[in-house]
């Protein structure tokens, strides 16, 4: 399709800084293209929680946004430490993030279960030592 | 309610942005993985964090303003995050508990 958009970040690994950085361009490019601000809302927190956890837990990644007609996609891919138990891990409030890192606000354990909440799909695919890649989806036909 | 006359009514200090502009809705709270889901745009959102993350969330929930309670400071990363972001901080020595009551009497 020739009106297909794409956005690719390379989601730094080492600085909290600039954690969600990639969350809010794509925000501000989904508001200059008119989608429904709920829309741009689920995206924001489905994104931001993926930004973050590739940061926090997986020393940084790559994050892809496709808009097609039918969807948004999201895909998530980092080669950090991998998930061992993805159903514990969809916990609400189950977290592995260090003192540190809660201090500064991370580490409620909601990242998972939120990304799933807002999105229309979500496929975790992760193998311990290799990496994570986590793909949501977002339709946008009412 | 006007930011601006909530600044006045409370005694907060004007730390970054414009208070030219109303907010609707409150959260309060300090996880931002709970503060992303429950922030809506326009709220004023109460917090103690006072790190670079939290200028990112308002952002992205479009929050009216973040207030920060007993006098925490940005730190200046966050704060020419702020600047950049064009995101309201306000603060104020009082509590997060005080902050909640007082803004909860004006509005009732
Ligand atoms: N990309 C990832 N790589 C490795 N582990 C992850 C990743 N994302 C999430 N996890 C694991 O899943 C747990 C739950 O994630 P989440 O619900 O986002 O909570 P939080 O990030 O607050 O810990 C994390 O604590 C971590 O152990
Ligand atoms: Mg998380």
């Amino acid at each position: 399709m020739s009106n297909n958009l794409n956005f690719h970040f390379n989601v730094d690994g080492e600085n909290f800084s600039s954690a969600g950085e990639a969350s809010v361009v794509v925000k501000k490019k989904l508001r200059q293209l008119g989608f429904p601000p709920d829309i741009i809302r689920r995206v924001s927190i489905a994104m931001y929680e993926g930004e973050i956890n590739m940061v926090i837990h997986a020393n940084g990644g790559d994050a892809d946004v496709t808009v097609d007609d039918d969807y948004i996609t999201i895909v998530l891919k980092d080669t950090g430490p991998g998930i061992p138990d993805v159903s514990l891990a969809m916990q609400e409030g189950y977290s592995t993030a260090r003192e540190s890192i809660r201090a500064l606000g991370f580490g409620a354990g909601m990242g998972l279960p939120n990304m799933k909440k807002y999105t229309d799909s979500m496929e975790i695919d992760t193998t311990v030592g290799v990496g994570t890649t986590i793909t949501m989806k977002i339709a946008l036909n009412k | 309610m006007n930011l601006s006359e909530l600044c006045e009514k409370l005694s907060l200090t004007v730390v970054a942005g414009d208070t030219g502009k109303t907010f609707d809705g409150v959260y309060a709270g300090d996880l931002l993985s709970r503060a992303m889901s429950h922030v809506e745009a326009d709220n004023l959102w109460i917090t103690i964090m006072s790190n670079i993350n939290v200028i990112a969330v308002a952002s992205l929930t479009e929050a009216s303003a973040v207030l920060l309670a007993e006098d925490v400071e940005l730190v200046p990363e966050a704060l020419e995050a702020a600047r950049d972001k064009e995101i309201t901080v306000l603060s104020s020595p009082l509590t997060v508990y005080e902050l909640c009551v007082k803004i909860g009497e004006f509005a009732s």
